[in-house]
């Protein structure tokens, strides 16, 4: 076994609400070649498994990972696919590698959002056939009740979850990759048209094309590959309940318990503060709020008014989302998780350029699947 | 424990349990709708296609020609940037004689999808289609085969620009 | 460090059934409860949960291991899907090795599922969407098409004859005859049977394949140490592989799966199996069509290339045979819901190894087994090598 496991190369491509001059295939080989090179490795002689994310409803292509090897450099080599959150394949990697049997991992995930022509129906496609389906409503419903049962529960006004978007869009103003920047007032978000009342238009991070890839070693690897490993301290994922109608509509359990099985594995037990820095799904504005408390960050309640003080802030005391965060950067789809990442290691690094966070050592990022699913990850990552 | 288990659970219904409302069910048709990039090869191999040439790739490391190309070779990792005119002619890799439609409908008159290898890309190197002009039971591994194009004005840019393949008489062969 | 051993210490399944009333979280939840009480543990002893369901589309169910997730158990607990297509069944319980190996976890249960019944009008048509979308996709391809032209190039290359490729039906749906949950078991199936069976897409022929099914199996993994605790039985999961060939199937010889041979070589050495046809007991290579038993056998190192077929008429491959091929029934006679009908074999070789395999055991107290599925563009390889 090998306890400890870096991810000692990463590579992007895309980050644009559509990129029309390559394939999936080719947004996903331009990303490797990035994460290979940044690792300085050869993903034909080295990589030993390769692990990959994918929905066949995003893709529109079943059993999509017969697709996934070629453009990897994974042919005629144990490939898998996961069907999760960018995270889940990070957490695959990081299994793979504490078995002792792979010291190399190649994991991958990304969105091809552009090419889904019906994606509205084919999220909603996600309910339960029979119980939920026929009342045929937009499934940015859910979205909407998870909301106001929030608000409600923990007396969170409106306007702080306009601020974690005011937040996320001005912090995507230093980051190239991102496609939503936006200098907005808290007003402007607020004036938005509603959605599914009381989530409104601003509110919901629109979706662009992406492919992530990232390389993880096992210790011994990753002291020979680079002076700048970032370390998997811990990672947890979990189910809350799959129906709509036996669910905690305000609080995010299946948060709860990722963060407490990651922070187990990562010896922490007072996350504000032994952690610096995070990056956590902002699907839907309140969504951030809603995952800090799930988190531990804070009590529930809180969050809102950490944002509303600043607190969140790039210069605050707990940064959140300095990438941009999905309304800022944009969403991948079943690439998100590892997108998000990509910040965590580019801070850890001190790689980040003009939004690079001053003494960062340990972050986190956390994940979510986006309606119906009560479905997340919680990654801590360490220099 | 298998021998000790009695009650294996799971309950076997018919169709005629649904025609006669014995159980109850939900019907959706889905609206799947995709508009997918071609990219870079494919979309090159597809413009190719319309002019009536099939394209390939050549691999300068691994010193062979691949069909349809592709961006980077799978074998090296290294990038494929050359394309190259292939012939519209081939040879069978393998074929089958099929009864029924992809949806399962039986019809009369077979379709004969084949493994085509083609002419001027490495052996082994084929495609998927299908053969036309020729009996059933005429067909065999190793036979000789030309494409059949559709006319280049209804050319639209797909791999259903060649219509099928047919057996390459003996005059016509280079 | 060395490696953590992981063993299999319960198992249950469903009925596999053409169509179930169940819905495929009723199905899950069965096998599930099942492979708890088979070992005396409560959903609260597992620790992760892994989920092997094939594709989507067969449900039209958009992210179907999420809807999924409270039948198999998965409530608050970690829970994670994998796919390789048809090889699913035999990934999934990989993935629980990698769970409890990687020492995150003591305990995991491994569940797959299928319901093809609810695609309409036939579960075939939901695989047209497996082919390329560009390139492939419209020719209108069939299923069958892939399996006939693999076969028709397999029995080309190495000269083998349709009425032996017909052994190996005729054998596993009379094993299958033995199985309480079977399909298609038939005790009389006869050679003449298959040849004069409906031809489908030449040379595949209606006997020539495994029926679609519903159906669900569960088996619960753990730690060495808990399962020493949980039954004196354990069977332990001493090599897995797995493998992925290039998506371009155009472009590679299909006489011959490569890919199934570098996975078998992987768990073969992971095992520490060197001479795999004296080493190994029991084998349960994926059956879909009874050509593929004899393709993945040859994968699989327990025959030369083209030479399969020997071991069914010598009689190596019977129940009673020097080493039993499909004594479960397989794909062919049990049934094939795809990601269940994988782990069926696990199940299977979990039952045969600790002797409680019924009218089905193998005699002769078998050490070790290799189960083996395939999927994707003929291009998936999953091994796992069991033993006591």
């Amino acid at each position: 076994m090998s306890e400890r496991v870096a991810i000692v190369g990463v590579g992007w491509a895309g980050f644009r609400p559509s990129t029309p001059h390559q394939s999936y295939k080719e947004l996903m080989y331009e990303a490797a070649v990035r994460a290979y090179a940044d690792a300085g490795v050869d993903p034909r002689s080295d990589i030993e498994t390769f692990v990959t994310v994918a929905e066949d409803f995003h893709e529109g292509t079943s059993i999509f990972d017969e697709y996934t090897p070629d453009q990897l450099g994974g042919a005629l080599k144990p490939v898998h696919t996961i069907g999760g959150d960018g995270l889940h394949g990070l957490a695959t990697g990081y299994m793979l590698v504490r078995t002792g049997q792979f010291s190399l991992v190649t994991v991958e995930a990304h969105s091809k959002a552009s090419n889904i022509l019906t994606l509205p129906y084919i999220t909603a496609y996600a309910q339960d056939p029979v119980l939920n389906r026929p009342l045929r409503l937009n499934p940015e419903y859910i979205a909407g009740l998870e909301m106001h049962r929030y608000l409600y529960e923990t007396d969170t006004p409106p306007e702080q979850c306009a601020a974690v978007v005011v937040k996320n869009k001005r912090n995507a103003l230093l980051n190239p990759l991102a496609s939503f920047a936006a200098d907005l007032t808290l007003d402007e978000v607020l004036s938005g048209p509603p959605v599914a009342w009381p989530l409104g238009r601003h509110e919901i991070a629109p979706l662009v094309d992406g492919a992530v890839v990232m390389v993880l070693a096992s210790e011994e690897r990753a002291r020979l590959l680079t002076n700048k490993p970032v370390w998997i301290r811990g990672i947890g994922w979990c189910n809350g309940s799959a129906s709509l109608e036996s669910r905690d509509w305000a609080d995010a359990l299946h948060i709860r318990e990722a963060a407490r099985i990651a922070y187990r594995q990562a010896g922490i037990r007072d996350p504000f503060q032994e952690i610096d820095f995070a990056e956590v799904d902002d699907t839907y504005a309140f969504k951030e709020l809603q995952h800090l408390e799930a988190l531990g960050i804070c009590l529930p309640g809180e969050a809102g008014l950490l944002t509303e003080q600043g607190a969140t802030e790039p210069d605050g005391e707990f940064p959140v989302n300095v990438s941009g965060g999905s309304l800022g950067v944009g969403h991948l789809l079943d690439g998100t998780g590892l997108a998000r990442a990509l910040e965590v290691v580019l801070q850890l690094r001190g790689e980040a350029g003009p939004r690079q966070l001053e003494d960062v050592e340990v972050g986190l990022v956390q994940s979510w699947r986006g309606v119906p699913t009560t479905s997340g990850v919680v990654a801590v990552l360490s220099n | 424990m298998s021998k000790q288990i009695k009650d294996f659970r799971g309950t076997p219904l018919r169709e005629s349990d649904f025609q006669e409302g014995k159980v109850l069910y939900v019907h959706d048709a889905l609206r799947g709708e995709y508009a997918w990039d071609t990219g870079i090869a494919i979309g090159h191999y597809l413009a190719s296609l319309k002019k009536g040439v099939i394209l390939g790739a050549r691999c300068d490391h691994c010193r062979k020609i691949v069909v349809p190309p592709r961006t980077v070779c799978e074998w090296c990792f290294r990038p494929l940037t050359e394309y190259v005119p292939l012939q519209d002619t081939g040879t069978v890799n393998t074929f089958s004689i099929c009864y029924v439609t992809w949806d399962v409908k039986r019809v009369e008159k077979p379709e004969i999808p084949a493994v085509i290898e083609i002419d001027g890309a490495s052996p082994g190197h084929g495609i998927l289609h299908k053969l036309g002009e020729v009996n059933p039971e005429d067909v065999t591994i190793g036979m000789r085969v030309q494409a059949v194009w559709k006319p280049a004005e209804e050319r639209e840019g797909a791999i259903t620009d060649i219509l099928y393949w047919r057996p390459l008489k003996e005059v016509e062969k280079r | 460090m060395g490696m953590r051993k992981v063993a299999v210490v319960g198992a249950g399944m469903t009925k596999f059934v053409r169509r179930a009333q169940e819905t495929g979280k009723e199905l899950s939840w069965e096998a599930v409860r099942m492979a708890l009480d088979s070992c005396e543990m409560t959903i609260d002893n597992i620790e992760a949960v892994c989920m092997g369901t094939a594709p989507d589309a067969f449900d039209g169910l958009h992210m179907k291991a999420e809807y999924l997730s409270d039948g198999a158990g998965a409530w608050l607990k970690p829970y994670m899907r994998s796919y390789v297509g048809g090889g699913t069944g035999i990934f999934a319980p990989i993935q629980g090795w990698y769970h409890v190996a990687s020492g995150l976890f003591d305990t995991c249960l491994v569940v797959c599922e299928e319901k093809m019944s609810s695609f309409y009008p036939h579960a075939q048509a939901a695989f047209l969407t497996i082919f390329d979308h560009t390139t492939e996709r419209a020719l209108k391809p069939n299923l069958l098409w892939i399996f006939a032209l693999e076969m028709n190039r397999y029995m080309h290359t190495y000269g083998v004859r349709k009425e032996d490729i017909a052994r190996v039906s005729v054998l596993h749906k009379r094993n299958a005859a033995d199985h309480p949950c079977a399909l298609l078991g038939e005790p009389d199936i006869t050679v003449e049977d298959v040849l004069n069976s409906e031809v489908l897409a030449w040379p595949v022929q209606r006997y020539d394949v495994s029926p679609v099914s519903d159906g669900a199996v569960a088996i619960i993994l753990a730690a060495e140490h808990v399962a020493r605790r949980i039954t004196d039985k354990p069977v332990w999961i001493e090599g897995v592989g797995w493998c992925l060939d290039t998506a371009y199937w155009t472009n590679r010889d299909l006489c011959y799966p490569r890919y199934v041979e570098v996975a078998a070589r992987m768990a073969y050495e992971m095992a520490g199996i060197t001479e795999p046809r004296k080493q190994i007991d029991i084998a349960e290579p994926y059956d879909p069509f009874d050509y593929k038993a004899l393709h993945h056998l040859e994968g699989l190192q327990l025959a030369d290339r083209g030479q399969a077929v020997q071991l069914y008429i010598d009689g190596t491959a019977a129940r009673t045979g020097n080493m039993p091929v499909c004594p479960s029934g397989g794909l062919l006679g049990v049934g094939n819901p795809i990601a269940a009908a994988g782990l069926m074999k696990i199940a299977e070789l979990f039952w045969q190894l600790r002797g409680e395999a019924g009218a089905r055991q193998v005699p002769g107290n078998p050490r070790r087994g290799v189960a083996q599925a395939w999927g994707d563009l003929m291009q998936v390889g999953t091994v796992v090598v069991m033993g006591r």
